[in-house]
């Protein structure tokens, strides 16, 4: 979580700073798509999610989906931003096998969301990251270069799908930065629902904006874009290559061409994408199938009646509510269904082992298993019963670890594997005296060593009392005891 | 029944619902007569076979409550029709059948009508002789060798040749009007977001509009009825209301202003259009309304404007026509040459032509001193309409600057072509309703028309004005079936 | 102003339709002719006029967030040019 802001690329003479602008392109959660009303849902046969709207047939008209509007203003809200009460639709024109109308619908001059920010939490402190906007637009199709060897197969499932195109200001410094920025992005959008942030189905791209300049500048060097890459280990590993491509050309006294370029992940380089001769002019001009989108005052209050608490403010009532650190309220509150299990296991049962045992055991699990918390094989209700079990005294904190290895398997309740191996501690101080007596009898000679000053050896009197009661006696009777007896 | 399709919309509903005709004879009789019409080029498509199947379906089981009940009528090439072959006169879409059918001509066979055909069309309704077309010129019934006006240069000819009762157009900028100007038959033009653009393949979005073409005022209003319906799949739908345009037809315009817009007495003008012009505003004042002198000092500015901007939005609405999802492709060795090649193969001279200029006035650098420079003088060409309208009820003024020429005539000249649209062309850019009705002949015999231009969502009232005027006209077409 | 041969090309490479030196050359003179047309509008003080976009002088209506499952692949693809019968079929595309 957090990382350190300082990056500089270093050459013999000169220090360089790796200035970077995300265009974040996140799916909007909807059920249908931006302009017509065919359906999202990820992994459907190719193009059996596409309606005559969405392949471009002749007469067919865009109608903008309120539900999508609605999301961008939530996720506005969420990046504290301004909501533009008029914004327009432009066509965004160019000629590409999985763009059906030959021009996508964008927002160019007038965004529905204008100016917000994003806070970092880094190892030295805090960091803001502007937002310059954020505009609705229709995703395009996807073309598959794999299953025939002389053509291009288009699907077009995706084509017509909302997204949000989150355009950072250029206030990024580092790889790490980019990895904290986007996971903050991708938390905020989950905990408003508006985003799923899954990477792997594409619901969550960037467009990576990286140009570089000596250390202490003022001007910014010639940025180079780096188009559609859909991971954060790919952003970092883009943004080194580039930053050190273009660092080198510096050094070698050579100019920077501002370009798009495509990260090759499989040779992990950047390369540029379009040649010049066939430089894009997009030719943006207003929608005319669409009209100006008016957002109500109306609208927005009440949509923001429905904005549910956001991660800085959760992690700001855990920690002057719970007393967590910093850092504990971070990890809690950086994924909203962490959050969610957290609260529910709360509900009944001690914030601290809480805290503990899902950052702790549980997270150890997760990594182990490679689950995400929605797939936790301990329920939070079951955890929340093992926590109360170790703090009214009935088990061990170690016989808990066992118990919770036992709970993995099939979310079993804490309470009945105690029931069912007898793993109840032994708290009954007359039981405890009687294995403590056995221990004293079987080691006279260790008890008189540690009579005559060998105070080290009461560890191995407890592991003892411990093993006659087979792991379940009570530490902390067994350590008031013993002491009584040795020392007595 | 002697000539059956001499008569009129109404008349044959007539006919209809007290029984004296059937729909399959009306079905059988428009077909006979277009089957012997071939040499006019009317027709891209015909849907003859169908059509008698469907009048002989609807003569076992007549709804005589429907607006259009049995009627067969045959439509611009323009408008997509379920199942049956649409090419918007253009070679890209020569193989295409739509899955859909557009709401306009949804509402005609909701309402009984039958299609006929598709009718010929430039290519994308960008012409105004329908010389553009893929398919071919149209013979104007008027006289040989003469152009029907256009883009709806099919629609007209088969109107006025008797070919369909009724028919419907488009008209971007002058579309429906202008061709009605040059065939002696009646076209309007309805407030844009009357009715709905869904399933008309688009040329310029901010300008096309679908309208009634018919042989007389009260077809046009009773067509419009049917055809001017809110839609929620089209954004730009104008949900206000509409009125029984036919029913509320009335022939009492006493006491409304009318505006005579000085700015329309273009330089070079025929005499005979001036002449038409007074005999109007004679006509008007015989009904008892007034006639007022207004101004509307930007309209030389109208055609300009309009070579901006539908030729920005045609190029942009155009780029789907790329040989992948439908329509004609031309094999390339990669994917740029399959488009480049398709789209130049499959696009007529005009049309690539308009795609240039559209794409060159949006390009980086041209975009505001073009384009939106043209958004701007538009605004200025509204907001002289909305003046006068504060003093004026309507508008009257020629539709068109000349009659009908010859085919061939201007084709190697776009600037004269586009001139032709010049009384037109502000009414799309200001998206406001105007009719044109026949209104006299010129020296050749050809027949010329007026224009009424109304407020926004008033149609009722330029058709009042419209149906007064023909009254007191009395216009007959002099169709000699020369061609047959 | 004038529109030149190498400004021809270039329109007509970004709207993807091909064009001959020949071609070019009478594209270009039509356009010129055009656009010395065109050019009336240059007359007109617009500096402090706002953009007329649509005529339809009413708000941006929103769709209600449903969707309509029926797949209609078959329909999609049966106007394409190719006969692939799960996907519409380009030539190979090179990045």
């Amino acid at each position: 979580m957090a990382k350190t802001n300082q990056f500089f690329i270093e050459r013999e003479q000169n220090k360089y700073e790796v200035v970077i602008g995300l265009e974040v392109h996140a799916q909007v959660t909807s059920a249908s798509k931006l302009f017509s009303s065919s359906p999202t849902k990820f992994g459907a046969e190719p193009n059996t999610q596409v309606s005559l709207v969405d392949a471009a047939f002749p007469g067919m008209l865009p109608v903008i989906n309120e539900f999508c509007v609605k999301q961008a203003i939530k996720t506005g809200i969420g990046l504290k931003a301004k909501i533009n009460k008029n914004s327009i639709f432009d066509r965004k024109n160019y000629f590409y096998a999985d763009l059906p109308q030959g021009y996508q619908i964008s927002q160019y001059k007038y965004p529905i969301i204008g100016e917000g920010k994003v806070i970092l939490d880094m190892v030295d402190g805090q960091k803001e990251i502007g937002i310059e906007r954020l505009h609705l637009e229709q995703d395009a199709g996807k073309s598959i270069h794999d299953i025939d060897p002389t053509n291009t197969f288009v699907d077009l499932n995706r084509s017509g799908v909302a997204l949000m195109e989150i355009v950072s200001k250029p206030d990024l410094r580092s790889p790490d930065e980019v990895n904290v920025y986007i996971k903050k992005l991708r938390s905020i959008m989950r905990y408003l629902g508006t985003c799923d942030g899954n990477m792997q189905e594409g619901s969550l791209r960037a467009d990576v904006n990286v140009s570089v300049r000596r250390q202490g500048d003022d001007n910014f060097g010639t940025r180079c874009e780096i188009k559609n890459v859909n991971s954060i280990k790919f952003m970092q590993m883009a943004i080194i290559y580039e930053a050190n491509r273009q660092v080198d050309l510096i050094e070698e006294g050579k100019s920077i061409d501002q370009e798009t370029r495509l990260f090759d992940t499989k040779k992990n380089e950047t390369r540029s994408m379009r040649s010049k001769e066939d430089a894009h002019d997009y030719r943006y001009f207003p929608d005319p199938d669409l009209l100006p989108l008016e957002i109500s005052d109306e609208f927005i209050s009440q949509i923001k009646d429905e904005i549910p608490e956001l991660p800085d403010e959760k992690k700001k009532r855990f920690i002057d509510k719970f007393n967590l650190s910093s850092y504990e309220a971070n990890i809690l509150v950086s994924d909203i269904d962490t959050s969610k299990y957290f609260e529910e296991v709360i509900k009944n049962s001690d914030v601290k082992l809480a805290t503990n045992w899902i950052t702790g055991e549980l997270f150890a699990v997760l990594n182990e298993k490679n689950l995400e918390i929605s797939e936790s094989p301990v329920s939070s209700n079951n955890l929340s019963k093992l926590i109360n079990l170790i703090k009214d005294g009935t088990i061990s904190g170690k016989i808990a670890k066992t118990i919770f290895e036992e709970m993995i398997d099939g979310d079993k309740d804490p309470q009945i594997i105690v029931d069912q191996k007898g793993l109840k501690q032994e708290s009954d101080p007359k039981a405890l005296e009687e294995l403590i007596n056995k221990v004293i009898k079987n080691n006279t000679s260790k008890v008189e060593e540690y009579k005559s000053g060998k105070e080290k050896l009461f560890g191995f009197f407890v592991g003892q009392v411990m093993k006659e009661s087979k792991g379940k006696g009570n530490p902390q009777l067994i350590n008031k005891i013993l002491k009584e007896k040795l020392n007595g | 029944m002697s000539d059956i399709t001499k008569l009129s919309l109404n008349e044959l509903i007539q006919n209809i619902r007290n029984k004296k005709l059937s729909s399959k004879e009306i079905t059988n009789s428009f077909i006979e007569r277009s089957e012997k019409s071939k040499k006019l080029n009317t027709y891209v498509t015909d849907n003859f076979s169908s059509a008698l199947e469907a009048a002989k379906i609807f003569d076992e089981k007549p709804n005589m409550d429907l607006k259009l009940p049995g009627i067969p009528i045959a439509v611009k090439d323009l408008f997509c029709t379920n199942g049956v072959r649409t090419t918007a006169g253009s070679k890209i879409l020569n193989n295409f059948i739509p899955p859909y059918e557009s709401t306009v001509t949804q509402s005609m066979w909701d309402e009984g009508a039958i299609l006929l055909g598709k009718l010929n069309c430039d290519e994308f309704a960008m012409g105004s002789s329908n010389e553009t077309s893929f398919f071919g010129n149209v013979q104007n019934p008027i006289g040989e060798n003469l152009v029907p006006g256009g883009s709806s240069g099919g629609s007209s000819a088969a109107l006025a040749a008797n070919l369909t009762p009724v028919t419907i157009g488009t008209d971007t900028g002058g579309s429906i009007r202008q061709p009605a100007s040059f065939t002696g038959t009646v076209g309007l033009k309805p407030t844009y977001g009357s009715c709905s653009r869904y399933g008309i393949v688009a040329f310029a979005s901010s300008l096309d509009q679908a309208g009634p073409m018919s042989q007389n005022v009260k077809d046009a209003a009773l067509l419009l009825e049917v055809i001017s319906k809110f839609d929620n799949k089209d954004s730009t739908s104008i949900d206000f209301k509409r009125n029984k345009y036919s029913s509320q037809l009335s022939n009492n315009i006493k006491g409304l202003k009318i505006g005579i817009p000085n700015e329309y007495r273009v330089e070079g003008m025929p005499k005979e259009i001036e002449d038409l012009w007074k005999t109007g505003i004679e006509i008007i004042k015989d009904c008892g309304a007034e006639i007022v002198d207004i101004s509307l000092p930007n309209t030389k500015y109208a055609l300009p404007t309009y070579y901006i901007v539908a030729p920005a939005e045609a190029s942009s609405n155009l780029a789907r026509y790329d040989g992948v999802k439908y329509g004609f492709r031309s094999e390339g060795e990669n994917l740029i040459d399959m488009y480049e090649k398709t789209r130049s193969k499959g696009f007529g001279e005009e049309v690539k032509r308009r795609i240039l200029i559209g794409t060159y006035v949006l390009s980086s650098g041209y975009y505001d001193a073009y384009y939106l420079k043209a958004q701007k003088v538009r605004q200025l060409i509204k907001k002289d309409f909305d003046n006068v309208y504060n003093n004026v009820d309507a508008i009257l003024t020629p539709s068109t600057p000349s009659s009908a020429f010859k085919i061939g005539e201007k084709t190697d000249d776009p600037v004269s072509m586009y001139l032709n649209d010049i009384f037109t062309v502000p009414v799309n850019l200001a998206g406001l309703p105007g009719i044109s009705i026949p209104a006299g002949i010129d020296n050749k015999g050809f027949p010329l028309g007026l224009q009424i231009i109304g407020k926004p969502f008033d149609e009722q009232t330029i058709l009042n004005i419209a149906y007064s005027m023909e009254e007191k006209i009395n216009f007959k077409n002099n169709i000699t079936d020369w061609w047959m | 102003m004038t529109i030149d041969l190498k400004t021809v090309k270039h329109i007509s490479k970004l709207a993807r339709i091909s064009t001959d030196e020949k071609k070019a050359n009478k594209l270009a003179n039509d356009l010129n002719s055009i656009f010395k047309f065109i050019e009336a509008l240059n007359e007109i003080d617009t500096e402090k006029v706002e953009p007329l976009t649509s005529v339809a002088n009413t708000k941006l209506r929103l769709r209600e967030d449903k969707f309509e499952a029926n797949n209609i692949r078959d329909k999609i693809l049966k106007n394409s040019p190719d006969e692939n019968k799960d996907y519409f079929v380009v030539p190979k595309v090179v990045e």
